[in-house]
């Protein structure tokens, strides 16, 4: 899959501001003009947990982290952040590299099967990985018809 | 406006119940019913507070089965779902509904059946009401208390050990609550050592799965003494509604709940009084993490303090300001959408006098039902008659 088959797309309004998802009308009312890839954006950790009891059709446990993006000096709108899952370095078989798209099904919790394992922190620079699939949609109470199912996961960066 | 009384309140015993939903709507309603010395003839109004019965029982249609089982047709009948502030959201439309001059006797019912779903069953069913960049992910509520407990932890430099100390209150508050899911204390060190569930929350930081019901009737005040003596009702003084983002991440700050903040300023203008007039407060612990967010946004402590009068005993149930005396979503049960209703239940015992060894020197109570992770909240201020 090339680089820029999946886009991180947010939506930019008339008034400047950003949001990630993208909605139909901005924060402050005003209409929506563009979208931006925030894949082009340094990312942080703000905050993470570990979910250990997980619903039907989500990896056990689960890693989530909510970071925000820099969308630099000239922006002056509200913070940019996205909440996503946290890619478990697991020695080799990981659930996808950066912009490519990873097998689909994987489980990483065979891999991290306790919550011992710390594998972000706060502060830490991320860079998104895509992933096709990031829970089994026919597993969990929301019809699978009625939304996405890929996205990113984040990657701590050294 | 009309001033709203509460003249009749009840709810049943929450935890693992044998009823299902409807039997459990029928418990409650007719006790308070009873309390408030009325009949299902003498309602206009009866509301039903209930978040997912279809998705949890395949039952839809609840408030048109309890109107028919209580005789209360052909009262105007609606079904409130405003996730687990359905409580709140219902006790705002029963309030709405006599302060119009539409009811002159409303009824509000609130209930959830849970217990018969697995714990990831009926997480996901309450997952559901996330955003889907967020379901996707397969992010729960525990989780969203996970991450904002971290950062709470972090921004305002709080110890780990403040958090258990919610429990360990709330869980002796609930002793004495012959109503509530658990009965029994515990201590800081097992709250520390329960399995962790969201790090850095761990078991004893989350409110049970629980089947419950909770009502309340209502009527115009200056009709209240018509059914009930003037110390058994109390009075509505103020009530708001508020909402903040859908999506949790898009806030400006992650520490703060503005629909808590919002709804509370608008019950405060109403009732006329401040944050520091209020003597009782039940709140959403759905999560440990939850009491401090909404001890701050609620104006009782400034913003990174709320840690700090858990610590000190200002909330415990002998402190200058009592919270969640009932044992709380976290020793009570949270039958989602019983909570609201049962929080309000809490004070008004509280300020008539009738919570028993529970009993608080209470003039002015509060309640703080939230959905979601704050997405929706009502906040009522109730007062006694006089």
């Amino acid at each position: 899959m090339s680089d820029n088959a999946h886009t991180f797309e947010a939506a930019v309004y008339a008034d400047g501001s950003v949001t990630y998802p993208p909605h139909p009308v901005g924060p402050n009312g005003v209409e929506r003009t563009d979208t931006l890839d925030l894949r082009e954006y340094e990312a942080r950790v703000v905050t993470w947990t570990t979910s250990t009891a997980t619903p039907p059709g989500v990896r056990q446990p689960n890693t989530l982290a909510i970071v925000e993006f820099d969308l630099g000096v000239s922006y002056d709108g509200p913070p940019v952040r996205a909440l996503g899952q946290v890619v478990v370095d697991d020695g080799g078989t990981d659930e996808g590299t950066p912009n490519d798209e990873a097998a689909d099904g994987e489980d990483a919790s065979e891999d991290h099967p306790g919550t011992d394992t710390q594998v972000v922190a706060i502060g830490d620079r991320v860079e998104p990985v895509y992933v096709s699939e990031l829970r089994d949609p026919e597993a969990g109470i929301r019809e699978p018809a009625s939304q996405s199912w890929d996205g990113f996961r984040f990657r701590p960066v050294e | 406006m009309e001033r709203v009384a509460i003249i009749g309140a009840s709810m049943t015993q929450f935890g693992q119940r044998d009823a299902w939903l409807r039997e459990l709507l029928v418990e409650a309603g007719e006790a308070a019913l009873a309390d408030a010395n009325v009949t299902g003839a003498d309602l206009d109004h009866l509301y039903v507070s209930n978040m997912a019965s279809g998705e949890f029982e395949g039952q839809t249609g609840v408030v048109n089965a309890l109107a028919h089982d209580l005789a209360a047709t052909p009262a105007y009948t609606a079904r409130v779902d405003q996730t687990s502030a359905s409580g709140g959201a219902g006790v705002y439309a029963a309030w709405q509904s006599v302060a119009s001059g539409a009811s002159e006797c409303t009824l509000l019912v609130g209930g959830e059946k849970m217990t018969h779903r697995s714990t990831a069953e009926a997480t996901d069913v309450i997952a559901s009401l996330t955003h889907p960049v967020e379901y996707k992910h397969g992010v729960t509520l525990p989780s969203f208390a996970g991450l904002t407990a971290r950062h709470y932890l972090e921004t305002y430099d709080a110890p780990r050990e403040s958090l258990g100390k919610v429990a360990v209150k709330n869980h002796a508050n609930g002793v004495d609550n012959p109503h509530a899911q658990f009965r029994k204390t515990v201590d800081l060190e097992t709250v520390l050592e329960s399995p962790i569930v969201a790090d850095p929350l761990r078991l004893y930081d989350f409110c049970p799965i629980t089947d419950g019901s909770a009502a309340l009737v209502c009527c115009p005040a200056s009709v209240a003494e018509e059914y009930v003596d003037d110390d058994e009702y109390v009075v509505i003084s103020g009530i708001g509604g508020a909402t903040d983002t859908h999506v949790v991440h898009e806030r400006a700050d992650l520490t703060t709940m503005g629909g808590v903040r919002d709804s509370a300023e608008i019950a405060y203008e109403m009732a006329d009084i401040g944050p520091d007039d209020v003597d009782v407060a039940e709140l959403h612990d759905m999560f440990t993490i939850l009491e401090f967010l909404q001890s701050e946004d609620l104006g009782f402590f400034e913003k990174g303090a709320g840690w700090r009068a858990v610590e000190n005993g200002v909330t415990d149930r002998d402190g200058d300001l009592p919270i969640n005396t009932s044992g709380g979503l976290k020793s009570k049960g949270h039958p989602l959408g019983a909570s609201g209703v049962a929080q309000v239940y809490e004070v008004v015992n509280q300020v008539r006098g009738t919570a028993g060894p529970r009993q608080v020197d209470a003039d002015v109570g509060l309640a703080c039902n939230v959905g979601g992770f704050g997405n929706c909240v009502t906040t009522t201020i109730v007062e006694g008659a006089q």
